[in-house]
């Protein structure tokens, strides 16, 4: 992996090439002073940061920080009580999951919310919903169109089955495989869907050294191949900073740092919510 | 001397085949490979098209006649096109393991001097480029597998498909040069270079012609009747002779269909879905299959399970009979096609083995209980014995002449003849030309007259003229009354048991034969836990008098069954004893790949050995042992040792045929 510090990172705006040749370019999504609070407690604290197009941006934070309460935000899953959020030029008024879905993003989840009873397969082909066009009927009887289209469906399932390595468990129930297994299923549900931003909740939460290994790999195969925007949301400070072109890290729903991987290495507020800080 | 047969002028190289096949088998399946969920197939002539197209993109970069081209990846019709394009512009295939590490490839790459690869992936380019400087003669590099390599300096990279476009562009300038260059390949020139995996010493690079190649070809296809209908599922590595010999010379020679798994872990699916009609594997893989078939019954309702038993117990009965063509009377045929169609039927579809007409086995010695359970299946698994010099076939099994304990026949054309010490020689049209930049280990191998000596012992069986190989030749020893000892045959007959994980047996220069025995802690310890019988450690475990009582029943049923042979009476085991600890490779009395280093286990033990030959009945002894984390200890223990019955020798069974 190229180390990417080196790279000074223009203004916004302005495109550029990473070390390793990836293009980086517009901003595709903006965060402006959003805040978010539950009843009394407030999870997000007028936090403003952006994403660009084609770069592997990382949410980090100590637990309890507000990370997946972000991500949510992104997902439109929360919708924030202040702030305003920009995608490709527009403010998003708030929306359905499944409205911002068809807008090109798709995400995993922490604790993996794959349909257990099912296969990979099915699993898989359940991310190409928002693909498919055929009504009811003509599935029913699966004709015409809807042979068609699920012929065309199961072949982009096939390649992402492919490009993941995950052929021998493809007709397993998802519920009988290991966790780093079902962790990749999730990965192929989400990019099947063919985002152009891809939100990853703790990828990694609970792998073993070599899970996580493969996991980054298949990270950055998605982002050179398919030239995916990623945004994703980890604790381990090492693949994080191993992976990701630039870094938010929060800490209290508070933005405490936002740069390069060495940026916020160096950054002493990240420093002093990661190590602790003596109080004297 | 037996007659030889020469090839016929049409046939008697790849590019010939090719040709033949192409026309004559035109619209047969020739390869197929599962991808993207899908079997994706190629007919012969279309198969010729995308070699052509390959052969004109290797002219294009240069490829010259005579030249290696290295071939690392896994079994896919891509890397076989690979081997039969380079035949066809000249130049000669040099499979190697794709997962080498990176030295091991320098050091092939470097003696072959390969100035071409073709390989799979980014995993195998970065290999290549780590040692690029120890391979200054490696110019070019075609990759099948684009992923991740998009950023790679292409000056001397090339994307497969798309040196086989170029070549398509070209083809008709190039067409005459193909057409010159495969007809100036005659049947002396070498088809192929294989690397030996040398368990001693570095790789030897073994040069085949493609008269060696194609002869054998020709032969072992006749004998078990091959023709273009078969199906073969191309699994295993392709640097290694048997896949060679089977999905290459084989497959074009018959004209037969190569089918590719998707990825090595879904070849069992693959397998079953294929319905491979020849089929070959290591004893492991049906060993390792029959543990996951009992495993699963065990999980079986009640009645599955007595029904299993039931007819697997009749099939074992009356199988292999069957399938030998020996009378069986009606009732038993009868009972035997009802197991066919509730047990037998099923589970091969199962296993994926229901179409299989011809599987072979070789190796190593495959235990008798496993080999008779697929042939009582009614699987004509058979058993050969061969070797990377010999275009793998020395001896096979001819249909109907099936037994546990022979590897078989000479295979045809070839010539055996056993050395004075017992050591199995052979002579035949398959014999290799020579070790590549090797001439001594060459004239050590191979002597004038072209005879090679295989390092194993071995005599052919009076009455049926089955070869039986009983040992390496430098481990076969004699006793003090001048009688054979073959250490590893004894080993190997105890080892069948499961919960005998290893044997040392010694005799070599001493009175008699004795043996220590290491128990199979999980086979013995589920036998401990469902009989009741408490054990706290290993030691405890191994000293019981229960475990030694079974142990020496397995030690007298061993005795008993080599009683029948005359040559190898006196290897039968007077005095033993389980050891108190697991031999390990920690304690340097393995090799890491769990081979029993005899020697260093001698001078470990020798109190033992000594307590073995003076008629003690139990012997004091102290060990060191290393731990996992490289700590040292040692264990101390009084063991027993037990007198096993030895028989007199039984008049030589004759086969009933």
């Amino acid at each position: 992996m190229t180390d990417v510090s080196t790279i000074d990172i223009p203004t916004p705006y302005q495109p550029y090439t990473t070390e390793d040749g990836r293009k980086i370019g517009d901003v595709v999504m903006e965060m402006k002073n959003i805040t978010l609070r539950f009843g009394g407690v407030t999870a997000i604290k007028d936090i403003s940061f952006d994403i660009r197009e084609g770069e592997v941006r990382a949410i980090i934070g100590p637990n309890g920080a507000g990370k997946s309460s972000m991500l949510n935000v992104i997902s439109g899953f929360y919708h924030p009580q202040e702030g305003e959020i920009w995608y490709r030029g527009e403010k998003r008024p708030p929306m359905k999951p499944y409205e911002i879905a068809r807008q090109g993003i798709a995400r995993t989840f922490q604790n993996i919310a794959l349909f257990k009873g099912m296969t990979t397969l099915d699993n898989i082909m359940t991310g190409r919903l928002t693909h498919m066009k055929s009504g009811i009927l003509a599935q029913a009887f699966w004709k015409g169109r809807a042979e068609r289209e699920e012929i065309e469906q199961r072949e982009k399932a096939e390649r992402i089955i492919d490009f993941l390595e995950i052929q021998a468990i493809r007709k397993a129930p998802v519920g009988s495989l290991p966790y780093g297994l079902q962790k990749r299923v999730e990965l192929g549900r989400a990019l099947v869907a063919e985002p152009s931003l891809l939100l990853l909740d703790e990828p990694m939460a609970g792998m073993n050294v070599e899970e996580k290994e493969d996991m980054s790999r298949f990270i950055l195969d998605v982002n050179d191949e398919f030239g995916t925007t990623i945004a994703l949301i980890e604790h381990d400070m090492g693949v994080v900073m191993d992976i990701s072109d630039r870094v938010v890290v929060m800490d209290y729903g508070a933005k405490i740092g936002d740069g390069t991987p060495d940026e916020v290495r160096n950054n002493q507020q990240v420093i002093d919510a990661y190590l602790g800080v003596s109080h004297d | 001397m037996t007659d030889r047969r020469p090839l016929p002028e049409d046939l008697n190289s790849f590019p010939k085949l090719l040709a033949r096949n192409a026309t004559k088998f035109a619209n047969r399946p020739a390869y197929r490979e599962k991808e993207f969920g899908i079997w994706q197939s190629w007919t012969w002539s279309e198969a010729r098209d995308e070699i052509h197209a390959l052969a004109s993109g290797f002219i294009g970069i240069g490829v010259q006649p005579g030249d290696h081209i290295a071939i690392a990846g896994r079994n896919r019709p891509y890397f076989y096109w690979a081997m039969i394009a380079a035949q066809v512009v000249g130049a000669i295939p040099v499979p190697v393991y794709q997962d080498a590490v990176a030295d091991e490839m320098a050091y092939v790459f470097d003696h072959c001097g390969a100035r071409f690869a073709v390989v799979q992936d980014q995993e195998q380019v970065d290999k290549l480029l780590e040692v690029k400087d120890r391979i200054p003669a490696l110019e070019q590099i075609v990759y099948l597998d684009p992923r991740g390599l998009r950023k790679y300096d292409h000056s001397t990279l090339h994307n497969y498909r798309d040196l086989q476009a170029k070549g398509r562009e070209t083809l008709a300038e190039s067409k005459a040069e193909i057409e010159r260059r495969a007809a100036a390949l005659g049947p002396g020139d070498t088809a192929v270079m294989l690397y030996t995996s040398g368990t001693t010493g570095r790789p030897k690079g073994v040069v085949l012609s493609n008269e060696n190649v194609l002869i054998t070809a020709r032969n072992t296809c006749e004998f078990d009747k091959l023709t273009e209908r078969e199906s073969i599922l191309a699994y295993l590595p392709m640097a290694w002779v048997g896949d060679y010999v089977f999905s290459m010379a084989q497959a074009m020679w018959a004209g037969f269909c190569v089918n590719c798994p998707e990825s090595p872990d879904t070849m069992q699916k693959d397998l079953q879905e294929i319905g491979a009609t020849y089929f070959f594997a290591p004893p492991r893989f049906f060993e390792g299959l029959l543990t996951s078939v009992m495993i699963r019954m065990e999980d079986a309702s009640k009645t599955k399970r007595a029904m299993f038993k039931k007819y697997i117990d009749h099939a074992k009965r009356i199988g292999p009979d069957l399938l030998d063509g020996k009378p069986v009377s009606g009732g038993d045929k009868m009972k035997y096609r009802i197991g066919q169609a509730l047990v037998y039927g099923p589970l091969l579809n199962a296993l994926g083995l229901s179409k299989v007409r011809v599987g072979y086995t070789a190796g190593e010695a495959i235990g008798p209980e496993i080999f008779e359970f697929y042939r009582a299946l009614g699987i004509n698994l058979k058993q050969l014995y061969g070797q990377t010099e010999a275009c793998v076939f020395i001896t096979q099994q001819p249909d109907g002449e099936v037994r546990a304990d022979t590897v078989g026949v000479p295979s045809p054309e070839v010539e055996i003849r056993i050395g004075d010490n017992g050591e199995v020689f052979y002579r035949s049209p398959g014999t290799f030309q020579t070790y590549y930049k090797n001439p001594e280990s060459t004239a050590d191998t191979k002597d004038a007259e072209g005879w090679v000596a295989t390092g194993d012992a071995g005599f052919f069986e009076e009455g049926t003229g089955h070869l039986r190989i009983i040992d390496r030749a430098k481990d076969v020893g004699k006793l003090n009354n001048g009688s054979m000892v073959a250490p590893k045959y004894v080993e190997n007959k105890l080892k069948f048991f499961p919960d005998i994980l290893e044997a040392v047996v010694f005799g070599h220069e001493r009175d008699y034969c004795t043996a220590f025995i290491n128990i199979d802690l999980t086979a013995v310890g589920n036998w401990a836990e469902r009989n009741n019988i408490a054990y706290a450690s290993y030691q405890e475990l191994a000293a019981h008098p229960k475990v030694y009582g079974s142990i020496q029943e397995h030690v007298e049923e061993v005795n008993r069954s080599i009683a029948e042979d005359e040559r190898l009476f006196d290897c039968q085991i007077r005095r033993f004893l389980v050891l108190h600890k697991e031999l390990d490779a920690d304690d340097g009395e393995m090799t890491r790949t769990r081979k029993v280093r005899r020697r260093i286990i001698e001078e470990k033990y020798a109190p033992l050995l000594t307590a073995f030959y003076d008629g003690s009945d139990d012997v004091y002894i102290e060990t060191e042992v290393t731990y996992e984390d490289g700590r040292k200890g040692s264990i101390k223990a009084t063991l027993e040792i037990r007198d096993a019955e030895v028989f007199a020798l039984t008049a030589q069974k004759v086969a009933a045929q």
